[in-house]
């Protein structure tokens, strides 16, 4: 049986799908985000709130909470705003604090899940919470459905606030004395990567949720010069990565997230390439 | 017409006081330069009549129609533009942002307004380019651009020389010159450039251990000048 065959095989599957769907609005969602997060010199927030909501995944396994998700969310919520908004004047830096947070959340939620653990599987359960589980193929109908109006509220909030994220982005101190309030705009771009990263846990786990955000950003940047083609670009390239990289999953069997990275840093590759002979050819 | 009156400003940061009951006023079409040593904080006057920072006490009345966030800025480059992939086109349209309100695009109306400082700035050939890519000088006068499209009468420049060429200082002096007497828009003007300060300015402010604030012409007879001006004086 060729991959062809294969694929179509495993298209009559709803499953296949849905994760198909699920990882393409993700990788949509996240390529949005992660242009402003790049700029902001903010590359890392998407792994540091990765591993507070594995560590509040883990107090939640403590507590033998059946639905996690909302403690999840609110916990990964309070966090970004946290670290979001200490931006400027705080005691410790933006990237210090991340990777406090990050470090901090990863060995609590660690050391709580051997402690209190009650499934036998526990380096399996780790494994799959840090590196992508098979979950993305059990997605049930209403992940679906909710994911789905989920990335589209994230993209509305993005194409309307378009230009204030690009002002806010831009020239914060600026864009204050002119009147924008900043702060909002910080406080929900916050909000909505704390939600698209709590999201895109089940596709690529903790570990990896830093690869969709940076490098369809990165890659569009190496050859783009100006925000808009950047964002678009970017936006386009993650759906494209993310389809690419399940459907090699499917057909050759490797894990879902793992995959998707590896095509998206060989996008980033090619993009450095198209740069340097399009700056050549310019000089 | 008095735009601004400062009154009885006490600024500083963490409880601590850098600047003292500070008063003076600022008119329509004064072209005001802020002088004084690093850390006299003149940085904070600045960010406190923009509204980005608190003062201790006192407080920044506004007058004559003009209102807080019409008032333009020329801020310090930050390390995030250095590497920045945005066109010219969008760097001077987002000074627009003050009129836009909750709206979520641009209209016609504030499009023009970025063509037309845009070509103020003579920099209507370089309107698609990358902002990062441009010269030192160029990036200033698309900053000065969107200031411009953020404001008919006010306008704070944060040392809007600093690390240029002679001759592109010369041309930004120029500009801003132009944009005070022709447009008739209030300059006001952080420097450490005294000889510029004297040249361009009607009003100074000095601050720091004791405050001065006055004509131009006051300011060169004050004990003031003896020690920042040095002996050369006004060129």
């Amino acid at each position: 049986m060729n991959g062809w065959e294969k694929l179509i095989l495993y298209f009559q599957y709803p499953f296949v799908r849905y994760a198909l769907i699920v990882g393409v609005l993700i990788a949509l969602c996240s390529s949005l985000l992660g242009v402003t997060l790049v700029l902001k010199r903010f590359s890392f927030i998407g792994d540091g709130l990765s591993h507070v909501a594995f560590g509040a995944m883990a107090i939640a396994a403590v507590f033998g909470m059946t639905n996690e998700m909302p403690l999840v969310l609110v916990v990964t919520i309070v966090s970004a705003v946290l670290l979001l908004r200490t931006g400027q004047n705080a005691k410790i830096k933006g990237d210090a604090a991340v990777a406090m947070i990050s470090v901090g959340a990863l060995a609590i939620g660690y050391l709580l899940m051997n402690l209190f653990a009650k499934s036998s599987n526990l380096s399996g359960d780790v494994c799959s919470t840090l590196f992508g589980s098979t979950s993305i193929l059990t997605l049930t109908q209403t992940e679906v459905w909710l994911c789905v109006l989920l990335s589209v509220v994230v993209t509305a909030i993005f194409v309307l606030f378009y230009h204030k994220i690009f002002a806010v982005t831009f020239d914060e101190g600026f864009a204050k004395a002119t009147g924008t309030n900043a702060g909002l705009y910080n406080l929900m771009i916050a909000v909505v990567v704390a939600v698209v990263i709590v999201l895109a846990m089940n596709l690529v786990g903790s570990l990896l949720i830093s690869a969709l955000v940076i490098f369809p950003a990165l890659s569009a940047m190496r050859v783009f010069k100006s925000f808009r083609a950047v964002t678009i670009c970017s936006a386009v390239l993650s759906v494209c990565c993310a389809f690419v990289g399940i459907l090699i999953s499917i057909v050759g069997g490797t894990p879902v997230g793992s995959t998707i990275v590896a095509v998206d840093i060989a996008a980033f590759g090619g993009f450095s390439g198209a740069g340097i002979i399009l700056g050549g050819m310019k000089k | 017409m008095v735009q601004l009156i400062c009154q009885h400003l006490s600024l500083g940061y963490d409880g601590h006081e850098i600047l003292h009951n500070l008063y003076f006023k600022i008119n329509a079409g004064d072209y005001l330069c802020i002088v004084g040593e690093n850390g006299s904080g003149k940085s904070t006057l600045m960010k406190t009549i923009l509204g980005l920072q608190a003062p201790l006490s006192g407080k920044i009345v506004t007058g004559d129609g003009l209102r807080k966030n019409e008032i333009g800025y020329l801020p310090q480059q930050t390390l995030v533009q250095r590497d920045f992939p945005a066109s010219v086109w969008e760097v001077v349209l987002s000074g627009c942002q003050n009129r836009q309100g909750l709206r979520p695009f641009y209209n016609v109306e504030e499009k023009r307004l970025a063509h037309e400082n845009i070509e103020k700035m003579g920099l209507s050939s370089l309107t698609d380019r990358c902002y990062r890519e441009l010269s030192g000088g160029q990036q200033q006068r698309v900053l000065l651009a969107r200031a411009l499209c953020a404001t008919k009468k006010m306008l704070l420049l944060d040392e809007p020389v600093s690390g240029l060429d002679p001759v592109v200082t010369e041309e930004m002096y120029c500009l801003i010159e132009s944009i005070n007497r022709e447009d008739g828009i209030t300059v006001v003007m952080i420097t450490h450039d005294i000889h510029a300060a004297l040249k361009y300015a009607n009003r100074i402010l000095h601050i720091g251990e004791s405050v001065f604030i006055g004509s131009k012409e006051a300011y060169m007879k004050s004990k003031f000048s003896d020690g920042f001006a040095g002996q050369g004086g006004v060129r």
